[in-house]
């Protein structure tokens, strides 16, 4: 098997290791030339780029060093059997409708797509690609559109993914049963997986869509995901994503969004796990009345760092965004929020609102937040506020004097603080899933 | 008997400044205490020292509860052993539901005690009766914790805790202050029916007037930081025909 370190700089970079690392994943063989194609190009993108380093301005405060200090290696086959996936599937109650991933490669005897209504679509890429039906929803899944958010890593996830997720909700169609989408990693020490997920939500349909990225075993693994989520005219998609992998581990994760008129694209990330995780989200507003709303929380302790990146482009008038996003560091662990708002040239009557909270519970726990604001409209009402602080002594003080523990009331307040953004969360069950993974979290708060 | 709380000697500093100068006070089951005196005499110190306040510290004398060594505990036991402060300015939690804060407090004092905790059904059958015996409405349970709450409606949710928590000594901090007459009826209403001959009760006030709806046994003036008087419920009337310029004065 060929093993690969990821180039860091440009003049580091080792294109036959690399270019070894791809055949090993191209092991479907016959890919269609088009996918030859883009991947090809992509690769190359890629050997000349490197890894961002923090010089780049979006990368400003994520070290990915350490990724090349590593080597990873592409993952032959799911090595976790059915029945320990689907033990972790009971421990963690994810039940319903669900695609499940091991170690990238699809696991259909732990998936279920059953009882999905009519108009809904919903599979394994490889399947999709493989059976050539619909090629242009493969297609779309690659696409890459010019004032797309596109990094290095995007270029890899392109150059070596072949498998990932796809939903396509038909026209029109309801479909209120949410729908999980579950990665597993960590069946194979140093494993490297690019998952590469589709999700179309056509003209005024309607789901819940719930991520989870989790792990088996407690090792060292990379996932590095992309992800194009199309939201159509007048459609709705409630969108949750649970990262929640074990610390020794790096899940990057991009997002592509597109949101039509009148259309409402609904996202909450949590990051609780992770060595080094990553969740970029990129959202275009297209069309009028199109509104997006972002929620965030991330958890952190020990040695972790997470990163939660968002562009959202406001591309024509009366369109909206709110963005409310909760960090809660201890330990040596870093937070990163950065946000930035674009207000294109006419995109008048815009309003945009974002919110960057954190509580510090060590001294040596550090949080970054960069709001930007790039208006190029005029009437627009766009505001952002960043506050970071500590746990407030008052009101500890005042619960325990009503006879509740030190350690409770650091919990009752952080679960507060937390629960603004979870708040965010518009379906029930969607923003139950959530909780109960950030109330894990904070059982293990001192 | 052992008295509820005895106070000897104490001396109290805040930031390196001794506040309170060699406080004695002893409250015995069943009386209610009015500590009386001038703004900085010591009031809230004295009540912020009993309740385990960062900050403050005892330099020397003991403060004993039930017979035991009150200032070795820390808060939550104080609480749980039955002592209960009314802040003078209630804490905003904003997030934390009443109704959460009130059940965490309660099962936290339950718990301590070695008695069963109250679920869910149980806490709110309970919390129906206190709340309709105070006139206080449901509203107030499902909001956060005194988060926009009105000047009235912190000091009744204060009593509220009281009410639930049921101590065996209740320190009211100025209680009274900023409250329309109305709001201080309803208070000392709250108040009044709490008091019982198992309870002890030290209400610390600068005026009088709180001292007409909930009548104390003992009035102690308070005054650079030591009890300068003692007396009954008509030293309060004095004071408030005379003022304080008598002690501040005798100080100086």
């Amino acid at each position: 098997m060929n093993v690969s370190a990821l180039p860091y700089q440009k003049d580091k970079v080792d294109p036959a290791a690399f270019v070894g690392g791809l055949k090993v994943v191209d092991r479907e063989g016959d890919v269609p030339a088009w996918l030859a194609d883009a991947r090809r190009r992509a690769a190359g993108r890629f050997i000349a780029s490197g890894l961002p380093t923090q010089k780049v301005e979006e990368w400003k405060f994520t070290d990915l060093r350490v990724l090349s200090q590593q080597s990873f290696v592409p993952v032959p086959a799911a090595v976790l059997s059915v029945r320990a996936v689907l033990d972790v599937l009971s421990v963690r109650l994810i039940m319903g409708p669900r695609l499940v991933f091991v170690d990238g490669w699809f696991m259909s005897e732990a998936s279920d797509v059953s009882g999905l209504p009519d108009g809904v679509t919903v599979g394994p890429l490889s399947e999709i690609i493989g059976d050539g039906s619909d090629v242009n929803l493969s297609r779309r899944a690659f696409e890459m559109d010019e004032a797309d958010e596109h990094s290095p890593l995007s270029d890899l996830n392109t150059a070596l993914a072949g498998e990932g997720a796809v939903l396509r909700i038909g026209r029109g169609v309801k479909c209120s049963q949410p729908i999980s989408i579950v990665f597993i990693g960590g069946g194979m020490e140093n494993a490297a997986f690019h998952p590469r997920n589709l999700v179309i939500i056509e003209e005024g349909a309607s789901a819940a869509l719930i991520e989870h990225h989790i792990g088996a075993v407690p090792h060292a693994y990379l996932a590095n995901q992309v992800s194009r989520i199309d939201v159509g005219a007048g459609a709705c998609l409630i969108h949750a994503v649970v990262q929640d992998v074990p610390t020794q581990a790096y899940d990057l994760a991009a997002s592509w969004v597109s949101v039509a008129n009148n259309a409402l694209y609904e996202g909450f990330f949590l990051a609780v796990g992770g060595k080094l995780s990553r969740q970029e989200i990129s959202v275009r507003l297209l069309g009028k009345g199109a509104e997006c709303r972002l929620s965030g929380a991330y958890l952190l302790r020990g040695e972790q760092h997470a990163d939660m990146t968002t562009f959202i482009h406001h591309e024509v008038p009366h369109t909206s965004c709110s963005e409310v996003f909760k960090g809660v560091v201890d330990d040596r662990s870093r937070g990163v929020f950065q946000g930035r708002i674009v207000v294109c040239k006419g995109a008048d009557k815009t309003n945009g609102h974002q919110s960057s909270k954190a509580i510090l519970l060590s001294d040596e726990a550090t949080v970054h937040t960069k709001p930007e604001l790039e208006i190029y409209a005029d009437d627009v009402k766009c505001s952002h506020g960043s506050t970071m602080g500590e746990l407030d002594d008052a009101s500890i003080f005042y619960m325990r004097s009503r006879g509740i523990s030190e350690s409770r009331a650091r919990v009752l307040l952080i679960e507060a603080f937390v629960d603004e953004a979870l708040d965010g969360i518009s379906v029930e069950c969607l923003r139950d899933a959530v909780r109960a993974r950030s109330s894990g979290w904070l059982r293990g708060a001192k | 008997m052992t008295p509820l709380l005895e106070i000897r000697g104490l001396r109290v500093e805040v930031d390196g400044k001794e506040i309170l100068k060699g406080v004695d006070l002893t409250v015995n089951a069943g009386e209610v205490h009015a500590i009386m005196g001038p703004n900085g005499s010591g009031k809230s110190t004295l009540a912020y020292i009993m309740t385990g306040r960062a900050g403050y510290a005892a330099t020397s004398g003991t403060v004993l509860f039930k017979g035991k060594d009150l200032l070795e505990m820390a808060p939550e036991e104080r609480a749980a052993e039955g002592v209960f402060l009314a802040f003078q300015y209630p804490v905003e939690i904003p997030g934390v539901p009443n109704n959460t804060f009130l059940k965490e407090a309660l099962n936290a004092v339950r718990r301590y005690r070695g008695e069963d905790e109250l679920d869910a059904l149980q806490f709110v059958k309970m919390m129906r009766v206190k709340i309709k015996e105070l006139g206080i409405k449901d509203d107030m349970l499902k909001r956060p914790v005194n988060v926009g709450f009105s000047g009235g409606e912190k000091k009744r949710n204060e009593i509220l805790q009281m009410a639930v928590l049921e101590p065996a000594l209740a320190i009211l901090d100025e209680t009274d202050s900023g409250l329309d007459i109305d709001a201080l009826k309803a208070v000392a209403e709250g108040v009044n029916a709490l008091r019982s001959a198992e309870r002890g009760m030290l209400m610390i006030t600068h005026y009088q007037r709180l001292l007409d709806y909930i009548v104390p046994d003992k009035v102690h003036v308070l005054a650079h930081g030591q009890i300068v008087r003692t007396g009954g419920s008509e030293l309060a009337h004095e004071l408030e025909a005379k003022g304080y310029a008598e002690f501040t004065e005798a100080a100086a």
